[in-house]
């Protein structure tokens, strides 16, 4: 059994359904990814993103489908699949009004931390990001970039094999965008993380990643970035992407 | 999860709800003003209009400020209660409320570590509240002090599974606060937090007949029988049981598989 959870992708999603009411938002949805790789979740405003996400953290709930996190089923083991993944929601969620170190600590103490090993993850974690002089800051007194930056601190400071990133960059400008993009490619490198990053914005998308582009809640396509615009029969990511998502669905 | 880490996640959530209470000083003073205008001026007012007969638990007869300051007690850990609620709301719809929901302990652990931050911050102000009174002559035996704790406890559960439960049939904090107008004050008039039920039956018959079902008239008078280091048995089975079904249906309306927030597609 430990070796079968193991060898278990970092995600897997299978047959997940989701609908608001008589509106389905997310239909038949089949994912997996592998420990440390790093995948974008392409898609236009109102193609599922959010939802999907939802349904990982399990803010939703789904009855229809299977969701596993390095193979702990999040119905059945909910508590073992959120241990294991870190989340960066698309809104902000740091307390303002609290430090650096406050809300850095809060969040060990959600992981069941005690204080000095969440000190020592907080600590190490904003190192990484060159950010240690802001510990003791309110974050009311950071930019945008810089706040971004402490929730992914955060979302990896209980070591987990899954980080997933709801449109993290919104709100920032083109630098802190590519700052931060470059930022989380380098984190899943070292540390062998996998990251799941929604965006609708193109040019997040590196040549190397593995994209999947998502609308109308269906995958429409599923793979590297030259396979995708090779398939497409077009130049670039952009261009596929827009023959995608233009289609009429079957 | 170790039970170790059960208890560092308690005390995280508790610490940030005091770090939080502490940064809003302007939150304190205003659930302290509130109690403390009925006390010097409503009830100066009130004092000769309504006066007191001898009832349980008091063994004389009492001015009609030592009367009110058990429901006034319930007034703060009303409003906390319901802003703490209010808190649930903002903070979801801001986004906090999911570091909460997406951290790795069962929801009901998670929801009754926010219950009890909210109620250790309302028996602060409780206690600052009781030592006003102290100090301007309200004076309930000292032991008394020490009894009220587990009532308090249980009242600020109460009305925070309440709220709670009320939170999650709104998604938007401009409908909550509509909402609160229409629990709070009914709650709080609607008791014998301001007048005896018997004085209530007197004018009412229905309006006593409302306040005799109204949970939250059991809760004061809890407190009001712990403040004289008695134990209402009748009025804590009633609060302790409201308070554990409230918390039941609240905790089952914060379940994404089955409670309220599912139905409306989410968090």
């Amino acid at each position: 059994m430990a070796d079968e959870i193991a060898r278990s992708p970092a995600l897997e999603i299978h047959d997940l359904g989701f609908a608001y009411g008589a509106t389905s938002a997310l239909d038949h949805v089949e994912l997996r990814i592998a420990a440390g790789e790093f995948v974008v979740l392409l898609g236009p405003n109102g193609a599922g993103k959010t939802t999907l996400f939802s349904l990982v953290t399990r803010l939703y709930d789904s009855r229809q489908g299977v969701i596993a996190v390095e193979g702990h089923d999040l119905h059945r083991h909910a508590i073992e699949a959120h241990a294991r993944m870190g989340v960066v929601f698309q809104q902000p969620t740091l307390d303002l009004d609290l430090t650096v170190k406050q809300n850095l600590l809060y969040h060990g103490a959600l992981h069941g931390m005690t204080r000095g090993l969440a000190y020592q993850r907080a600590m190490e974690q904003l190192s990484r990001m060159q950010m240690q002089e802001s510990l003791h800051r309110r974050v009311r007194q950071l930019s945008g970039g810089q706040r971004r930056r402490v929730e992914i601190a955060r979302g990896l400071l209980h070591y987990p094999r899954l980080l997933l990133l709801d449109e993290p960059t919104v709100g920032l400008d083109i630098s802190s965008r590519r700052a931060l993009v470059e930022h989380v490619h380098e984190l899943c490198a070292e540390q062998g993380v996998a990251v799941l990053w929604a965006t609708h914005l193109i040019d997040e998308v590196h040549a190397q990643d593995r994209v999947i582009v998502l609308d109308r809640g269906r995958i429409m396509a599923d793979g590297r970035v030259d396979d995708i615009t090779a398939a497409q029969g077009v130049e670039t990511i952009g261009a596929a992407f827009d023959r995608l998502v233009d289609e009429e669905p079957s | 999860m170790r039970v170790g880490a059960y208890w560092h996640c308690m005390r995280g959530v508790v610490g940030r709800e005091l770090l939080r209470f502490v940064h809003q000083r302007s939150r304190f003073i205003a659930a302290l003003v509130r109690p403390l205008v009925w006390l010097f001026v409503f009830a100066a007012g009130f004092r000769m209009a309504l006066g007191v007969a001898m009832i349980d638990p008091y063994e004389t007869y009492i001015r009609y400020e030592v009367y009110i300051v058990p429901g006034l007690v319930g007034m703060i850990q009303l409003f906390n209660g319901m802003q703490s609620s209010l808190s649930m709301v903002y903070d979801r719809e801001m986004g906090s409320m999911r570091v909460l929901l997406v951290s790795p302990f069962p929801r009901w652990y998670l929801l009754i570590c926010k219950l009890l931050a909210s109620t250790l911050v309302s028996m602060v102000q409780v206690y600052v509240f009781l030592l006003i009174a102290y100090l301007y002559g309200v004076q309930a035996p000292l032991a008394g002090y020490a009894y009220i704790l587990p009532a308090l406890l249980v009242t600020g559960f109460l009305v925070g599974a309440l709220g709670m439960l009320l939170s999650t049939f709104v998604r938007q904090l401009e409908n909550f606060a509509g909402i609160m107008n229409f629990v709070i004050f009914p709650m709080f008039f609607l008791s014998s937090a301001l007048y005896p039920l018997w004085r209530i039956r007197e004018g009412s018959y229905l309006v006593y007949q409302i306040a005799s079902f109204n949970p939250f008239t059991y809760a004061v008078e809890m407190i009001r029988f712990a403040l004289y280091e008695q134990l209402n048995l009748t009025a804590s089975g009633i609060a302790l049981a409201t308070t554990v079904v409230l918390l039941g249906l609240a905790i089952w309306g914060y379940d994404p598989a089955r409670g309220m927030l599912a139905r409306k597609g989410g968090e």
